[in-house]
């Protein structure tokens, strides 16, 4: 493990194979809290806490628990009770620890559970045989890449807000077109590889 | 089409058109995006996803009243968790091939809105058989959305049908289609068709087609299992059958009050045809001349009367025919 890798894990999760608009994960929230910057970041900074977290713990119990014990067909069991429980965890933590943080995140925190961005970034960890370090670094990459997402198409939607667009078109089918061109502006960065 | 509630077919019928999950409900985005590359991916992510839905909802319906309500999340996770298991080892084990090509998507299935959506909002309060049937019209209906989408790209993006190139189709194919933003540009175009036939229709029949869930401004996110503390308002099927139920007495309570009308009008009019016979003989009697003259008068009159006849009431006829006689 060199630092070169470490980097070039930062630079493909972040950017190249960006977690929404390449690997169409966390779509949902991607869509749904979109409508002002403001709760858009709040959300990505939400996504960022949890997947970071989760990818620390689970990549702990996943090389010195289930991949020891041969236990690897109970991963995606494990990784969603852990996640879940985590969420829960982690918002009481920061409710009586932290209140001024949770004020800032709690609302976020109970929709990350059935984020798939969470499960997928741990589920990669394992698929692409990460170790505990490159596990987290690329949990981090994945969730900052969720956040510059979200926030970019926040920021959209807030300038088209109030232009004149056709009914049908009008709500998620637009959304999913800046969507589509957001996309098509990230796979430009597959030139870094 | 009519069926009765919570029967097999009508289960069926819900899931495929009128509340599929794709297209009507907009749920599972993720794998909707993710792996429509190819028409044969979105069969074998279809059919996975239908198996693990209707397994987790007779599951979860037949432990329905067992299960504590504060804890219904976490059970049913584990219920959805172990079912994707087996079947990501399945799938693995006898079809490599789609295994590998779905790839990720498959452990992911845990967490499609789809499943927990159905859990929660169907199999948690209905009767296992139904609940079953449910899972697999929501299956089917996904498995159709998504197959078309993929055939579409794969077809555009490719220049191939379930994998076999067509003709000299490849060389020329934008491939685009088959990359990410392809996913999001043939969704949304589907998107705005389905929202073009729902407005159109329902703007005809002036009742709401369409399970949407809308926050205050109108994004078509949180049905999925996030709703729970989205500030999305769900506007529930019950209410919306209601509300349709309504709206459908009133035109019938409209078009009763139109037939008997209609009736009434019909009797102004033989009443006045009745009336107008009368003063004819009479008027033959005292003058031929006189008497066609008349006649071509209270003809049209009857006309007249004829088209009024529709806002005219019983009484106002009575009238009519009184002053006449006199005359």
């Amino acid at each position: 493990m060199t630092t070169t890798s470490l980097i070039s894990i930062l630079i493909m999760s972040m950017l190249i194979n960006n977690v929404v608009l390449s690997q169409f994960l966390g779509i949902c929230p991607f869509l749904g809290v979109s409508k002002k910057v403001e709760t858009a970041s709040g959300m990505g900074a939400a996504v960022i806490f949890v997947i970071t977290l989760s990818s620390v713990i689970c990549g702990l119990i996943y090389h010195f628990i289930l991949h020891p014990l041969g236990l690897d067909y109970l991963n995606t069991i494990v990784f969603i009770l852990v996640i879940a429980a985590l969420v829960q965890f982690v918002e009481m933590f920061l409710k009586k620890m932290i209140p001024s943080l949770y004020k800032a995140l709690g609302v976020y925190l109970p929709l990350i559970t059935t984020n798939c961005a969470v499960l997928g970034a741990v589920l990669l960890n394992v698929q692409n045989e990460y170790n505990v370090i490159q596990g987290i670094v690329n949990g981090f990459a994945t969730s900052v890449g969720f956040a510059i997402s979200i926030i970019i198409l926040a920021g959209l939607r807030e300038k088209m807000q109030y232009n004149r667009i056709p009914k049908a078109v009008k709500g998620f089918p637009f959304t999913m077109f800046t969507a589509c061109l957001m996309a098509i502006a990230f796979c430009g960065f597959s030139g870094l590889k | 089409m009519t069926f009765t509630e919570n029967t097999p077919l009508e289960r069926l019928y819900n899931g495929i058109v009128r509340e599929n999950p794709t297209l009507v409900i907009v749920l599972g985005m993720c794998p909707t995006l993710a792996v429509t590359t190819s028409a044969m991916n979105g069969i074998g992510m279809g059919l996975s996803t239908t198996v693990v839905l209707c397994l987790s909802n007779l599951f979860i319906s037949l432990l329905r009243n067992v299960i504590p309500d504060e804890i219904r999340i976490p059970s049913f996770i584990v219920i959805i968790a172990s079912f994707v298991t087996m079947v990501d080892m399945l799938m693995q084990a006898y079809t490599p091939e789609l295994y590998k090509s779905l790839g990720i998507y498959i452990p992911l299935i845990v967490v499609n809105c789809i499943i927990f959506g159905r859990a929660e909002a169907y199999a948690y309060k209905n009767k296992p058989l139904a609940s079953f049937f449910d899972g697999i019209g929501m299956g089917l209906g996904f498995t159709l959305a998504i197959t078309v989408m993929g055939f579409f790209r794969e077809l555009i993006g490719s220049g191939a049908v379930f994998g076999h190139a067509v003709g000299n189709l490849p060389a020329y194919a934008p491939s685009i289609f088959v990359m990410a933003p392809g996913a999001f540009l043939v969704l949304a175009i589907m998107i705005t068709i389905r929202a073009y036939i729902i407005n159109t229709i329902e703007a005809k029949k002036g009742i709401r087609l369409a399970v949407t869930h809308t926050d205050e401004e109108g994004s078509e996110c949180s049905s999925c299992a996030m709703r729970f503390s989205c500030a999305g308002k769900f506007v529930k099927v019950e209410e919306m059958m209601a509300a349709n139920k309504a709206a459908k007495e009133a035109e019938e309570a409209k078009k009763a009050a139109e037939a008997k009308k209609a009736e009434e009008a019909k009797k102004a009019e033989e009443a006045e045809k009745a009336s107008s016979e009368e003063v004819k003989e009479e008027a033959v009697k005292e003058n031929p001349e006189k008497a066609e003259a008349a006649a071509e008068e209270e003809k049209e009159e009857a006309a007249e009367t004829a088209e009024e006849a529709s806002e005219e009431t019983k009484e106002e006829a009575a009238e009519e025919k009184a002053e006449e006689d006199k005359a």
